[in-house]
């Protein structure tokens, strides 16, 4: 033991002075981690419709309860809104300030005109005798399709939340993390959205 | 289809609760209210003598220090303890009772929900808690960390667990808990079979707390991964935050699991959806499945922290670096992956098939390798060490000898043919008490004998800790060798009364053995009381009492809040025991101001909403829900606009505060 401290060439065992991380920096690997984490609940949920999704239990199926044409349009919308998303964050990087803002209410805007199209959807459904209680198809696809949508609502209380907090205090480093955050959590949705329209209203055509 | 929405004994004001839900015909459960009620009444009314309120709001509930929400997480989890072994050792009481055409004296009804607390009780929030705990005090002062990443989460993820925890001590006086058994499988836990509020009350305790756990799980993966002190690269990492690491990956890809699978049996049973009924094509396996795909990794979760701290307490206590220490961390990480891969072993006997059971069953087999390895890298430290009898290592011995066991006959029962007889039998019960308790709790105990006086600045007595470690090593074996023993002559686990009266016998002994468990608790507690009684006795003035290896070691005991004065350097595997090597001298000037995050009251808030938000669900009083869901996001929302998170420990506080421990190294000099 003694011998390997007199070998030793003398170590710094510290930092003199503190280390000055981004205030932050942690943030988006956080985010991230419970983006994945999100991505699992959902995972759940496109199994279980993989599972039960053929149990119509006597009652409607895809064929004869889908509207191609409607969810089309629905899916433009949350595309867009992805896009405009886009734009915004790169008048972000510009530092233009009420472009970014106009973009961000455009989104926003696209946003509920998704959910608008999804609520008529389900009205719709409903009426038409076709409950979430109805069979372990509707429950299943009720369940996927409703969180997507639920999780739609939040992004968009989260934006108006931030574009609060961008007009009163600008585009402070922590309000521009926040917008990033939002960012991949809005484009996160839209791909869950394009899975749940390929396996749930395509392939459900088929 | 009726669902209980349409209940017409549900008012707007209570909801379904009414005075009948309050349990005044049970004598145990009114006996048990008043001791509660009493206590809680002289808790209360001493706080308020002493005007204690005030500092633990400011210093302990706002706290985002991790060291003490560490120490809260313990405290909730040893309190949560005596509740999960006051469940333990009535279910060993009746079992002993009910032969020879005796009842016994727990109504099924009653028994039931006994068995349901006990199990939901012990994982969820005793040995859940207690892991975050150590992990929550420990990781960042290892990592040579101020804080964790996110040191308002971590507030709040504990208040949630805490919350979850209330919900279900609720349960204890108002209405009641599931009678399902600690999974609450479907259709049984369905809205069909079981109507009442005690299902709702497991759904939402588990949801609550599963956030707070999620949350938590995030929050020490990124401080892991972000916030090693420089030179820390991940092989040089202590073996406790590696397992940390890999428990926190586990728990970040499995609660989602949970989460998911409750919304959908919640679902079920409020608004009357076919996810898990027998009709109209819904799938209870599908539950089966799900449910055990979140509950293999869990008991993972609960084990690999176990195995980091009794890699710490044999390195430290044979006064060598671990042996193996690159394949112990395989080992973590192949245990971390092949958990994935084994769920089905908990239903062999469910219809899979031939082909898919082999399957689960060689993975199954195979998690012992690595297991294996890394008992023989804590044989191989020990070997030609100078071990020292401490109780850490006392409890690790007994872990590795009783571990062994529960091991062997966990690979026994993943052979799905021996699985089939020996499936629902108390043999699968003794198995997993035997690794849960001889391997999670052991270790736990193990943590806190050994970091206890890095928290607090003493040692806990030896003389108590003894008197518990062997009562609860013998409880243990006299309490489940006899389990075994009735599993394999095929007594089933769950039952109420028994008519063989050969068999009682065991039971007595069993009882006998949970006898010697509560009077290890007692020992337990009386420990920590004597210990801070002779707390001026056992004073650590160094900040290493045991000679430690690792970082936390390096700065004083109890830790100030900023952790280390200046943030170390790391050039070697036992970074601390390399600096006292290198002949390392705590530099005693040159000191600055150290920036740091502020406490909030936000976390306490959310987490009090949400336990108001899921007692309303539980008992379907909507305007509640919505009052209490609206004011969660508004305080969320609120806290948003909180800029004023973080300050600076002016260096004169500093300079103060390490002042103070060069006096306290010198007077133990």
């Amino acid at each position: 033991m003694s011998s390997t401290v007199t070998n030793a060439e003398p170590r710094r065992f510290h930092l003199d002075h503190e280390p000055h991380l981004p205030e932050g920096d942690s943030t988006m690997l956080g985010f991230w981690i419970y983006l994945m984490s999100d991505c699992l609940i959902f995972a759940v949920l496109f199994a279980v419709y993989a599972v039960l999704g053929q149990g119509f239990a006597g009652g409607p199926g895809p064929k004869e309860l889908f509207e191609l044409p409607l969810v089309a349009l629905n899916t433009a919308m949350l595309l867009l809104s992805s896009i405009t998303y886009g734009f915004a964050m790169l008048e972000m990087a510009q530092k233009r300030q009420s472009q970014m803002i106009r973009w961000l209410i455009i989104t926003g805007l696209f946003g509920a005109a998704f959910l608008t199209i999804e609520l008529y959807e389900f009205y719709h459904l409903i009426h038409e005798g076709a409950t979430p209680g109805s069979s372990a198809f509707l429950s299943s696809f009720f369940t996927l399709v409703g969180t997507h949508g639920l999780h739609v609502t939040f992004g968009i209380i989260w934006l108006i939340t931030l574009l609060v907090q961008v007009t009163r205090t600008g585009l402070t480093p922590s309000n521009m993390r926040r917008l990033m955050c939002l960012s991949l959590f809005w484009h996160f949705l839209d791909v869950i959205w394009i899975g749940v329209f390929t396996f749930v209203y395509l392939m459900g055509m088929i | 289809m009726t669902t209980p929405v349409s209940d017409p004994a549900t008012s707007f004001l209570f909801g379904r609760l009414t005075l009948e839900s309050l349990p005044l015909h049970e004598p145990i459960l009114v006996a048990t209210f008043a001791m509660v009620a009493l206590g809680g009444i002289t808790l209360v009314a001493a706080l308020t003598y002493f005007r204690l309120w005030g500092y633990l709001w400011s210093q302990w509930f706002t706290s985002v220090d991790h060291k003490k929400i560490g120490i809260m997480y313990m405290i909730l989890g040893v309190i949560m303890l005596l509740r999960g072994f006051a469940d333990a050792i009535m279910m060993r009481l009746q079992q002993a009772m009910a032969f020879n055409g005796s009842e016994g004296y727990l109504p099924a009804h009653h028994y039931d929900q006994v068995f349901t607390a006990h199990g939901v009780i012990m994982i969820f929030f005793v040995a859940m808690p207690m892991v975050t705990g150590l992990m929550n005090y420990v990781v960042p002062l290892q990592i040579g960390a101020r804080d964790v990443s996110f040191p308002f989460l971590n507030n709040f993820s504990f208040w949630m667990t805490a919350g979850g925890a209330i919900i279900v001590m609720m349960s204890l006086f108002i209405g009641e808990f599931a009678m399902t058994g600690w999974l609450a499988m479907p259709p049984l836990s369905g809205a069909e079979a079981n109507p009442g509020v005690g299902v709702d009350y497991y759904i939402w305790g588990l949801q609550v707390a599963g956030v707070g756990t999620t949350l938590s799980g995030i929050n020490l993966l990124v401080t892991i991964i972000k916030m090693r002190a420089p030179g820390m690269t991940m092989m040089r990492m202590p073996i406790f935050t590696w397992t940390s690491l890999c428990t926190n990956v586990l728990i970040v890809a499995s609660f989602p699991v949970l989460t998911a699978v409750m919304v959908l049996l919640t679902l079920d049973r409020y608004i009357g959806t076919h996810f898990f009924t027998n009709d109209m094509g819904g799938n209870p396996m599908m539950y089966t499945n799900l449910i055990w795909i979140w509950g293999h990794p869990e008991v993972y979760i609960l084990i690999l922290p176990a195995f980091g701290i009794f890699s710490e307490v044999t390195s430290a206590f044979s006064g060598k670096r671990l042996f193996g220490y690159t394949s112990m961390v395989y080992a973590t990480v192949c245990i971390t992956i092949l958990s994935y891969l084994v769920w089905l072993h908990h239903f062999f006997t469910m219809g899979s098939g031939a082909s898919v059971n082999s399957f689960f069953g060689i993975t199954t087999m195979i998690i012992s390798i690595p297991t294996g390895a890394k008992l023989f890298n804590w044989l191989f430290t020990m070997y030609r060490g100078r071990i020292r009898f401490d109780l850490p290592m006392m409890w690790t011995i007994a872990f590795m000898i009783t571990f062994t066991v529960g091991g062997m006959t966990g690979v026994l029962l993943a052979v799905p043919p021996a699985d089939f007889v020996l499936h629902n039998s108390l043999f699968l019960i003794a198995h997993f008490h035997n690794v849960i308790i001889g391997g999670v709790l052991f270790g736990l105990f193990a943590g806190m004998n050994y970091w206890f006086p890095k928290a607090f600045g003493f040692k806990l007595d030896e003389f108590w800790g003894k008197i518990s470690f062997w009562f609860w090593v013998a409880g243990y074996w006299f309490a489940f060798t006899p389990l075994y023993v009735l599993g394999l002559m095929g007594v089933t686990r769950r039952m109420r009364v028994f008519d063989d009266p050969s068999l009682q016998i065991w039971f007595l002994i069993a009882a006998f053995g949970a006898g010697l468990v509560a009077i290890g608790i007692a020992a337990f507690l009386i420990q920590i009381a004597v210990s801070v009684r002779d707390r001026k006795k056992n004073r650590d003035v160094t900040g290493d009492p045991w000679q430690g290896r690792t970082l936390e070691w390096a700065t004083s005991s109890p830790p100030p809040d900023y952790n280390f004065a200046f943030t170390p350097v790391v050039y070697d595997i036992d970074a601390w025991h390399d600096m006292k090597t290198h002949g390392y001298e705590r530099p005693l000037s040159g000191y600055e101001a150290i920036h740091m995050p502020k406490n909030t009251g936000a976390g306490v808030i959310i987490a009090g909403l949400s336990v108001a938000l899921g007692f309303a669900l539980i008992w379907y009083i909507w305007w509640l829900a919505v009052v209490s869901f609206v004011g969660i996001l508004a305080v969320a929302i609120g806290h948003t606009f909180n800029t004023k998170r973080d300050f600076y420990i002016p260096v004169e506080t500093v300079i103060d505060s390490e002042a103070k421990r060069t006096k306290l190294i010198e007077s133990g000099a």
